[in-house]
């Protein structure tokens, strides 16, 4: 990391516990070698965007965390436990715990608003009744401010709607963490900051600790308490947003230019 | 030794293909099983698509009838058309034409959706709400596809001799109770029971494609396009290979 700062927007976060340590994370497709000894920590309650331009593996980073890519070394540390060397099973366990907000929302087009919230439920809260199955519905609807959609299909949605309720589905299981994938990406930039804003209210509502992957400058600003610059597959820097703006390193003023 | 590129990218699609179905066997045995998924494609699958293997059932009955009837009357057998008819149709023809028309909207639909799914990464979120994809999308259809293959062959095949019947009737008159008579007194128990086992191995095979097709499609919506066009061309050809191998095995076993 050649920029290192100890200041954080919120100071809390600096005594906050690490609730996920990658270290030396290595990713390559063929030649082409996407993470390079990636290190990063994120603490209980913090939200770290992690930027970069297209094509330089921060999706793949989120996707190695959540298990739906295999990184090929290194460590991923999730709430206590190294999930490289989870089996599917352990995994699942894990992702009761980890939420994922998809880039294309990846909302079940085959289903109602209502099915797809209860989707989650039906493999993780399976002791749990109707009536608090339909609460706890309510309730995440009613937190992205789309309860009125709740047996409408998708495909009847705006793109913002769509990302509010995949949002809503995610918040169905109550995560501790909750790994964000362009979350603005494809959307006017009124709605982009919206969903930013909620994102912030979410954060604070629930104490969920995030990683937003984000090139969307905007939402940067809004979202993070860190921000780190994904290069040449390694945290090439990590710090406040304001701190990385006054940056005299010319990899990571482009980002902020 | 280096094997050409067609032949190198057949053997590489054959293995994948060798260990989806590993995969699907693997998941279809261990549990938790998704019984109401599998019911709801059974409906999609077997309900949804009797309309249209029913009329093409019907409309192949009575063509092959019109069709014979000139060349069996020049032989003078004209009697025998509704045995020579039956005979055909379930031996060969009705679950044969079946399983392509099965082909044709089943493993289309389901490659195609299960690329939409994939491009749109409705597969990964499924994995990531702890629902196994394998499981939910592909056992299920799976299994559907082989089971309601089998049904709908054998109803597609009682359509089309009630297709036949209408044909023979349209030119001279025949009742009911001696084209029964006429067809059983053909068909046998040897006729019947190999052409409803094929059907099986045909539905699991268009099951299967489809899934794997869509399962693993790539490159956005052209790769979802391409998923259910290829899906509909390899399962068409696995069909026809299959008959062969059955035709051989009944033949072997003395059912011809």
């Amino acid at each position: 990391m050649d920029i290192v700062s100890a200041k954080y927007q919120n100071t809390a976060y600096q005594t906050g516990e690490p609730v996920i340590t990658i270290s030396k994370l290595k990713k390559q497709f063929g030649k082409n070698k996407v993470l390079d000894e990636f290190d990063l920590t994120l603490h209980k309650g913090e939200s770290i965007v992690v930027l970069g331009r297209s094509g330089a593996g921060k999706s793949v980073l989120i996707k190695c965390v959540i298990g739906l890519m295999q990184a090929d070394s290194g460590i991923i540390d999730v709430l206590g436990k190294d999930i490289t060397t989870f089996n599917h099973h352990e995994l699942d366990k894990m992702r009761m715990r980890v939420g994922f907000l998809f880039q294309s929302n990846a909302l079940y087009d085959s289903m109602t608003i209502r099915e797809n919230l209860e989707f989650p439920m039906r493999r993780h809260l399976t002791n749990i009744s109707a009536k608090e199955s339909e609460e706890r519905i309510i309730e995440a609807l009613t937190n992205v401010g789309l309860a009125h959609t709740v047996d409408m299909m998708p495909a009847e949605l705006s793109g913002g709607m769509q990302k509010r309720i995949a949002l809503a589905r995610t918040l169905i299981l109550k995560p501790e963490i909750i790994l964000y994938d362009e979350p603005t990406t494809g959307l006017d930039p009124i709605t982009g900051k919206e969903i930013s804003t909620l994102i912030v209210e979410i954060q604070e509502k629930y104490q969920t600790s995030s990683i937003i992957i984000s090139h969307d400058m905007k939402c940067v600003k809004t979202t993070a308490d860190r921000v780190a610059v994904l290069l040449n597959g390694k945290c090439h820097a990590i710090d406040t947003y304001d701190m990385l703006e006054k940056s005299e390193d010319t990899l990571v003023k482009q980002f902020f230019e | 030794m280096k094997i050409p590129g067609p032949g190198e990218e057949f053997l590489n699609e054959t293995g994948a293909i060798a260990r989806f179905t590993g995969s699907f066997v693997r998941e279809t045995v261990s549990p938790r099983y998704e019984i109401k998924e599998f019911i709801r494609q059974c409906y999609l699958i077997g309900y949804k698509s009797l309309p249209l293997i029913g009329l093409t059932g019907f409309i192949m009955g009575l063509v092959l009838t019109m069709q014979l009837r000139p060349t069996m009357i020049s032989y003078g057998v004209e009697a025998k058309l509704p045995a020579m008819v039956s005979l055909s149709i379930v031996r060969e023809i009705g679950p044969v034409i079946s399983a392509l028309i099965f082909a044709g909207k089943i493993g289309s639909s389901i490659g195609a959706q299960l690329g939409s799914m994939r491009v749109t990464e409705q597969i990964d979120a499924m994995d990531v709400s702890g629902t196994n994809p394998m499981k939910f999308l592909v056992v299920t259809r799976v299994l559907a596809a082989t089971l309601m293959l089998p049904i709908l062959s054998i109803l597609s095949d009682t359509i089309s001799l009630y297709g036949s019947f209408l044909g023979v009737n349209i030119r001279s008159h025949m009742s009911v109770h001696l084209f029964i008579n006429q067809v059983f007194s053909i068909l046998n128990f040897t006729d019947i029971l190999p052409s409803i086992i094929k059907t099986f191995f045909f539905g699991f095979a268009i099951g299967i494609v489809g899934c794997y097709k869509g399962y693993y499609s790539k490159n956005g919506t052209e790769g979802v396009g391409h998923s259910a066009n290829s899906a509909v061309v390899l399962s068409s050809v696995i069909v026809f290979i299959l008959d062969l191998l059955a035709v051989q095995i009944t033949d072997l076993l003395g059912y011809n």
